[in-house]
């Protein structure tokens, strides 16, 4: 796995451009900044030990499958007018991009001599994948799901508890996403001399945005690689779906350092900004503190969060990784939303074209893809199909109405 | 105006200060403002005024609640000025403790000029470490506000030297690895932390996190300069809905204990 610097690394103290105007940095208690630090000198240190790579590359090749193929979508290509590339991470272990992650974590708390590990989640992939790593390594492993999700997925919970996990519903707050957060976090502030936190995306205080970029990068590695292997060429644009961030940071940063290649995020675009709901942080946001980085938040005139809204329970999330916030204010990347309807039909296209039922996060980038096609005809547009849709079949079945036996039009 | 003033005369007069703590706009602004001057008419010495705000990862269940009322009533930072500059006027040093996402949004200094013409003696930061904070230091200094910045059992003896050398008023040593919350037991994390903090800093040290009766106020007293008090007051409100009256009754008996325990160690 790739360590090499980019251009657009955070500073030692996480600090992503300006230490004030900048983002990330690290908000948060005191209680919490001794295992902050530990984590980070831990983190460093095994990412200069090559033992550590080679076993955390050797889990991933043999365990979740990987390398994820390079796949030339040609019949969506053809559809499309341009040369679609997908990564197809929706084919890992778990079904998502979000393996590479929790196994790096899991295999950093082994390392730390932690027994105990403890993750957010929304839809529950992440809250899955982390009870599947905690299986994998024998760790205790308990997650906190807003009770709206777990509620709204029944059957990630189901997986959670058969491999082990405790999940623990959240009620406080908006009992969503950001709340299960704020209740790890308290967890966390009471255990965390035998706990990991296993953050599920690449936001939060230092080290985290750059631990998970770290551990999700070989998606862009691997990519980076294969197309030109392939092809013989770079990819002319590449394109993800943007919630916390951490399959397009995994997919961008082997990417960042090489200027002709344009980089796109897809935000949640809900039903549309006049609709007030969406998640689209970066593009409607202000700047501002939560979950302890300075990043793109959506808020209120006081700075109370402000409740997200996506058909895509993963992109459902106020805040943004602030590596992506920095991206987005030196113009390096660009971040759109896409709404749900769009979302959805991209899900469609890809499901009839290809065969491939992409999750409706996934769907998103699918969607900036069919965009991108119409201003860049003929050029390589490379997207991270980061999971499979199969959790997302119930939400399917009711926005298309799937309960009978012709295909819908 | 700063806090210091009120441990000194407590310290003088061979006691503890107590420090109680309400969200602002609970159970209503109004209803606020009465239940803080009541605690300072019953003991008090120092006031902690909450900013209510949505995610409040250092606050358990017994705080969210009284935040989250607080926020569906509809209070707003102005409110929460305002409760400063009603409870200040009592003239007993009046703090705000807020998460920092607040205080960013409203512009850092122009909260620190319009709490220090509310009158309010400065700011107590539960995610906000010093190091990453200079925009607020150098508005605090530029407005004379205190400075109060959270020690935790965790904190190497580095990091206690760095967060003292950055507060003014007091230091808040937070006595258990955990949210707050009223607990049966005192923590014996708190003695240690306390004595590490105290080799630091010549700034008085107040103990928080979990006190919640006048003899564990005692217990605490006998080590620490101040006794700091939240989530017991905002209980002794909830366990009273509707019932302003009692809500205060309640509030008043539970300011003598507490008041009566730091005297009495």
């Amino acid at each position: 796995m790739s360590t090499a610097p980019t251009r657009f690394d955070a500073d030692e103290r996480g600090w992503f451009g300006d230490p004030v105007t900048g983002f990330g940095g690290r908000f948060m208690p005191e209680a919490l900044v001794a295992a902050l630090d530990e984590l980070t000198v831990a983190w460093h240190e095994a990412m200069a030990d090559p033992a550590f790579v080679a076993e955390f590359e050797a889990i991933l090749r043999e365990y979740a499958g990987l390398p994820s193929p390079l796949y030339h979508a040609e019949r969506l290509s053809q559809r499309l007018g341009a040369r679609i590339l997908l990564k197809r991470e929706d084919l890992n272990h778990t079904g998502a991009h979000k393996i590479r992650n929790v196994l790096g974590q899991a295999l950093l708390t082994r390392r730390m001599g932690k027994t105990r590990v403890i993750a957010e989640t929304g839809a529950g992939q992440h809250g899955v994948a982390s009870a599947t790593a905690a299986a994998y390594f024998g760790l205790d492993c308990t997650v906190y799901m807003g009770s709206v999700d777990t509620r709204r997925q029944a059957l990630n919970v189901a997986r959670m508890n058969l491999l082990g996990a405790t999940v623990v519903p959240v009620d406080s707050g908006s009992a969503t996403l950001k709340d299960a957060i704020n209740e790890a976090l308290r967890d966390w502030v009471a255990s965390v001399d035998h706990t990991a936190y296993l953050f599920g995306t690449a936001a939060g205080p230092h080290p985290f945005p750059s631990m998970v970029r770290d551990f999700t990068r070989g998606i862009g590695d691997e990519a980076r690689a294969q197309c030109l292997e392939q092809y013989g060429v770079l990819p002319d644009v590449i394109a993800a779906c943007v919630g916390g961030g951490s399959n397009a940071i995994g997919l961008f940063t082997a990417f960042l350092d090489d200027e002709a290649v344009a980089i796109y995020g897809f935000e949640a675009g809900g039903e549309g900004f006049d609709t007030g709901r969406h998640a689209s942080t970066i593009h409607a946001g202000d700047p501002g503190v939560l979950h302890g980085a300075r990043t793109y938040v959506l808020q209120d005139d006081d700075g109370q969060t402000v409740e997200s809204h996506s058909i895509s329970a993963g992109l459902d999330y106020p805040g943004v990784g602030p590596q992506h916030a920095h991206l987005a204010a030196t113009g390096r990347a660009t971040y759109l939303p896409a709404t749900d309807a769009e979302a959805m039909d991209a899900m469609a296209l890809l499901a009839r074209t290809e065969g491939i039922i992409p999750a409706i996060e996934s769907a998103h980038a699918v969607a900036g893809a069919v965009r991108l096609a119409e201003e860049r005809p003929g050029q390589t547009i490379l997207v991270n199909l980061s999971g499979r849709g199969d959790k997302d079949m119930e939400t399917a079945m009711e926005y298309f109405g799937l309960n009978r036996t012709e295909a819908p039009r | 105006m700063t806090a210091r003033t009120a441990f000194e005369k407590a310290a003088a007069d061979g006691r503890a200060a107590l420090v109680g703590y309400l969200p602002a706009g609970f159970p209503d602004v109004q209803g606020g403002i009465d239940a803080l001057r009541a605690m300072v008419d019953a003991g008090c010495d120092v006031i902690e005024i909450g900013l209510p705000y949505s995610d409040p990862v250092m606050d358990g269940p017994t705080i969210q609640a009284a935040a989250q009322q607080a926020l569906e009533g509809g209070v707003r930072t102005s409110d929460v000025l305002r409760t400063v500059e009603a409870v200040a006027a009592t003239g007993t040093p009046t703090l705000v403790m807020t998460y920092w996402n607040p205080v960013v949004r409203y512009g850092v200094e122009r909260f620190a000029a319009d709490l220090a013409n509310a009158g309010g003696a400065g700011l107590i930061t539960p995610d906000l470490t010093p190091d990453s904070g200079p925009e607020w230091i150098a508005a605090a200094d530029q407005h004379d506000l205190d400075k109060v910045f959270l020690v935790a059992p965790s904190s190497t003896d580095e990091r206690i030297t760095m967060t003292t050398a950055a507060c003014r008023g007091f230091v808040y040593a937070t006595a258990v690895m955990g949210v707050t919350g009223a607990r049966t037991t005192t923590s014996d994390l708190a003695g240690p932390l306390v004595a590490r903090t105290k080799a630091a800093t010549d700034l008085p040290v107040g103990v928080g996190l979990g006190v919640s009766n006048g003899a564990q106020a005692a217990e605490i007293a006998r080590y620490a300069d101040g006794v700091i008090v939240g989530s017991a007051f905002v209980r002794a409100l909830l366990d009273h809905p509707g019932d302003g009256d009692a809500g205060l009754r309640a509030l008043t008996a539970l300011t003598e204990d507490l008041a009566a325990g730091v005297r009495r160690a």
